[in-house]
C-alpha cells in the first residue's frame, strides 16, 4: 500500500475504513492507532523512570544508610543527617552555594533583561549580535573555567593587569573569600547571560504591539512603557528563568572544581566549596556514598523550598497587582 | 511531579516572523548610538575569551605573564597543541566525545520527534497529563541522583564505559517539549487526515510525513543536543576515569598539573571547544531561531 497524498486519490477513497481489507486487518489497524501513541511516548518515560526518577527516590533511601564504595549498605537511620547538620563544612558549603547563587543569578538576569530590550530594537547586524550572545552558551564549563582561571590569575592574569591600569593593586582572586566567589560568579554570568537574553527576547516579541501603541497614546514614555507593558508581559518568562537559574545555582560544580585545579575542597579554606563539590568530595574522594546521598537529598529539599517560595511570591505579587 | 510542575515553561509564539521585523519594546524604533555601543561592548566581552584562548595557546607561558600581555597570536600554536594531545590523550577523548554526543544526538532526535508527534497530533487518553508530567521532569536536576545512578552503573558493569554516559541521555524532556511545539505548528492536520484516509499506520505516517516535515526542527534540536552532550561535565567526571575520558573530563584533568603550562592548557581547551564553536558560528542563525522558538533552558 503506497501512501498517496494527491487530493484526487483522497477524494476517490470513500471512507477511512479502507475498503477491500479483510476485517482482521482493519482491527489490527485500529489497534495500532489506539496503542501507538503510548508506544511512542514510552521511551521517554522509561528512560526517565530508570535514570531519573528511580535514582532520585533511591537517593533518599541510601541517605539512611552507611554506604561505602564497594561494600553493602547498612541501616543507620538518621545518623547521616545528624552528622551533616553538625558539620561546619556543610554549613559553609550551603552558605557559599547561596552567596555564589545570588552573585551570579541576580546580575545575570538583570543584564539579560537589558540586553533583550536592546536586541529588540530595529538593529543593523542583528544576527551578529544575537549569535555573539550564544557563543558563551556553546562553551563548556571546563573550557570557560580554564580560560577565566587564567584571566583571574594573581601574577599573570589579564584582569589584574586591567585593574592595574586604573591603579588597583593585584588581587589574589583564588585565595580571597569574596574574590574567589566573585570570580566564579563572573564565569557563570558570562556563560548564561546571553542565553537568558534570548529567552527574554522571545518573550518580548510575543507581547502585542497594540499594548505599546495604547500606552503611547496615554502619554507613556519609553521607560513607563518598559515598566508597565514589557515587564508585566514578561512576568511568566521571568519567573521561569528565576526558577531555572535557582535550580542551576544549587548545582554549581564544574566551575569551582576546575577553578581549584581539580581539588574538591573549594580552596584552602573552602571559600568556594559549593554543595555539589561537597557532595562529590564525600562520595568520590572519601568514598562515603551514604553521606553524599544525604547531601543530595538535602539539596533537593532546599530546591523544593526555594522553588515554592519563588512561586508563592510571584502568586502574591500577581494578586496584589 | 514536584511542586515545580506547576511552573510550565512559557510557550512563546513569536507574533512576527523573526526575519527583519521591527522591535517590540522599542516599539519599532531604530536603535540609537548608545544601544549599538552597549551591544558591541557586550559582544566583545562574550567573544574576547575565545580570542584570548587563541593568543595564549600560541605563545609560551612566560610571554603571557608579561605586562602588558601580548595581544596577537604567536608561533607556538602547533607545538602547544602537540603537547596537549600527548598529555591527556586528547585523540581518545575527542573520539569518545564524538561517539557519546553522536549516539545521544541521533537517539534523542528520533525518540523526541516520535514522542513529540504523539503529543502534538495523536489523540489518546491522558495526553495532556502525560505531557505536563514530561515537562515537569525538566525541573528535576539530574545530578541529585548520581549516587544510585553510579551504583546502578557499577552493578551493570558499565561504570567507566561510554555506555554509562550515553544511557541516561538517550531521550530528553526538553526535546519532547521542543518537537511537540514545533510539530503543532509545522504539521498541517490535512496532511495527517490524508494519510489516515489512505490507511497509513501511525508509524508509516511518522516515517513518510512527520519526519520530512519535522526536519528543520530536528536539525536545531540535534545541534542543541550535541552541544549539551559534548559539554556535559558532572556525570562523566563521576563515571569515567582519566584512562577513558570524554573531552570535558580530559580538559578538567589538563588544569590539574603541578606546574600548569598555560599555553598547553589553552591549546587543549581550543581543540576541545572548536567542534561545537565552529558549528555554532556556521549555523548560529538557526540555533538562535531554535532557542527563541523553544524558549526554554535545556
Amino acid at each position: 500500500m503506497t501512501l498517496s497524498l494527491h487530493r484526487s486519490t483522497r477524494v476517490a477513497d470513500p471512507e477511512p475504513g479502507v475498503p477491500g481489507r479483510p476485517p482482521w486487518r482493519s482491527r489490527l489497524y485500529a489497534l495500532e492507532g489506539r496503542t501507538a501513541p503510548y508506544v511512542y511516548v514510552a521511551p521517554f518515560f522509561l528512560v526517565f523512570a530508570a535514570f531519573g526518577l528511580f535514582p532520585l527516590i533511591y537517593t533518599g533511601w541510601i541517605s539512611l544508610h552507611r554506604y561505602r564504595l564497594g561494600s553493602s549498605m547498612s541501616w543507620v537511620a538518621f545518623d547521616n543527617y545528624a552528622w551533616l547538620f553538625s558539620n561546619p563544612q556543610f554549613w559553609n558549603s550551603l552558605w557559599k552555594t547561596i552567596t555564589i547563587g545570588i552573585l551570579s543569578t541576580v546580575p545575570q538576569l538583570m543584564i539579560a533583561l537589558g540586553l533583550a530590550h536592546m536586541l529588540n530594537y530595529k538593529l543593523r547586524g542583528r544576527m551578529f549580535f544575537r549569535v555573539s550572545m550564544i557563543m558563551p552558551y556553546a562553551t563548556s564549563v571546563a573550557a570557560a573555567t580554564l580560560v577565566f582561571g587564567q584571566l583571574f590569575g594573581r601574577d599573570a592574569g589579564a584582569v589584574n593587569w586591567l585593574l592595574g591600569m586604573v591603579g588597583i593593586d593585584a588581587v589574589d582572586w583564588r585565595n580571597g573569600d569574596w574574590t574567589a566567589q566573585i570570580a566564579l560568579s563572573v564565569i557563570i554570568t558570562w556563560r548564561w547571560t546571553g542565553y537568558n537574553a534570548l529567552i527574554y527576547l522571545a518573550g518580548m516579541q510575543s507581547i502585542s504591539q497594540d499594548l505599546y501603541e495604547a500606552a503611547a497614546l496615554d502619554g507613556a514614555n519609553k521607560w513607563q512603557q518598559f515598566r508597565h507593558v514589557t515587564l508585566p508581559g514578561l512576568r511568566p518568562t521571568i519567573l521561569f528563568t528565576i526558577v531555572v537559574s535557582t535550580i542551576g545555582a544549587s548545582q554549581v560544580f564544574g566551575e569551582p572544581l576546575i577553578f581549584g585545579g581539580g581539588q574538591p575542597t573549594g580552596g584552602a579554606l573552602g571559600q568556594y566549596q559549593t554543595l555539589g563539590l561537597f557532595m562529590y568530595q564525600q562520595g568520590w574522594t572519601f568514598g562515603q556514598l551514604g553521606r553524599a546521598a544525604t547531601v543530595a537529598w538535602v539539596t533537593f529539599a532546599l530546591i523544593l523550598v526555594l522553588v515554592l517560595l519563588n512561586t508563592w511570591l510571584a502568586r502574591r505579587r500577581e494578586r496584589a497587582a | 511531579m514536584t511542586a515545580a510542575a506547576g511552573i510550565t515553561p512559557p510557550v512563546v509564539r513569536p507574533r512576527r516572523s523573526s526575519g527583519n521585523g521591527s522591535g517590540g519594546g522599542g516599539a519599532g524604533t531604530s536603535a540609537g548610538r548608545w544601544t549599538y555601543g552597549m551591544l558591541t561592548l557586550t559582544a566583545l566581552v562574550f567573544v574576547l575569551p575565545f580570542y584570548y584562548m587563541i593568543v595564549a595557546a600560541s605563545r609560551p607561558m612566560s610571554e603571557m605573564a608579561q605586562s602588558p600581555p601580548p595581544i596577537t597570536p604567536g608561533p607556538l600554536l602547533w607545538s602547544n597543541i602537540g603537547k596537549a594531545l600527548a598529555q591527556q590523550d586528547l585523540p581518545l577523548a575527542l573520539t569518545n566525545s564524538f561517539i557519546v554526543a553522536g549516539v545521544i544526538t541521533i537517539s534523542t532526535v528520533l525518540l523526541c520527534t516520535l514522542a513529540g508527534f504523539a503529543f502534538a497530533k495523536l489523540r489518546f487518553r491522558g495526553r495532556s497529563q502525560l505531557f505536563a508530567l514530561a515537562v515537569g521532569t525538566m525541573m528535576i536536576p539530574p545530578s541529585l541522583g548520581v549516587v544510585p545512578l553510579y551504583s546502578l552503573m557499577v552493578g551493570l558493569g558499565l561504570a567507566g564505559t561510554l555506555a554509562s554516559v550515553i544511557l541516561p541521555s538517550l531521550v530528553a524532556a526538553f526535546g519532547v517539549f521542543f518537537m511537540r511545539q514545533y510539530l503543532v505548528q509545522a504539521l498541517p492536520d490535512e496532511l495527517l487526515d490524508a494519510a489516515k484516509v489512505d490507511g497509513a499506520t501511525t508509524l508509516r505516517t511518522y516515517w513518510s510525513i512527520v519526519l520530512p516535515v519535522a526536519r528543520p526542527g530536528m536539525a536545531v534540536l540535534g545541534m542543541l543536543t550535541f552541544m549539551t552532550a559534548w559539554n556535559d561535565f558532572f556525570w562523566p567526571v563521576i563515571t569515567l576515569d582519566s584512562a577513558n575520558p570524554t573531552v570535558q573530563v580530559a580538559l578538567g584533568n589538563l588544569g590539574t598539573g603541578y606546574v600548569p603550562d598555560t599555553g598547553v592548557i589553552m591549546a587543549g581547551t581550543l581543540v576541545g571547544t572548536l567542534p561545537v564553536v565552529v558549528v555554532f558560528l556556521l549555523l548560529g542563525r538557526q540555533i538562535v531561531g531554535g532557542i527563541i522558538a523553544g524558549a526554554v533552558k535545556a
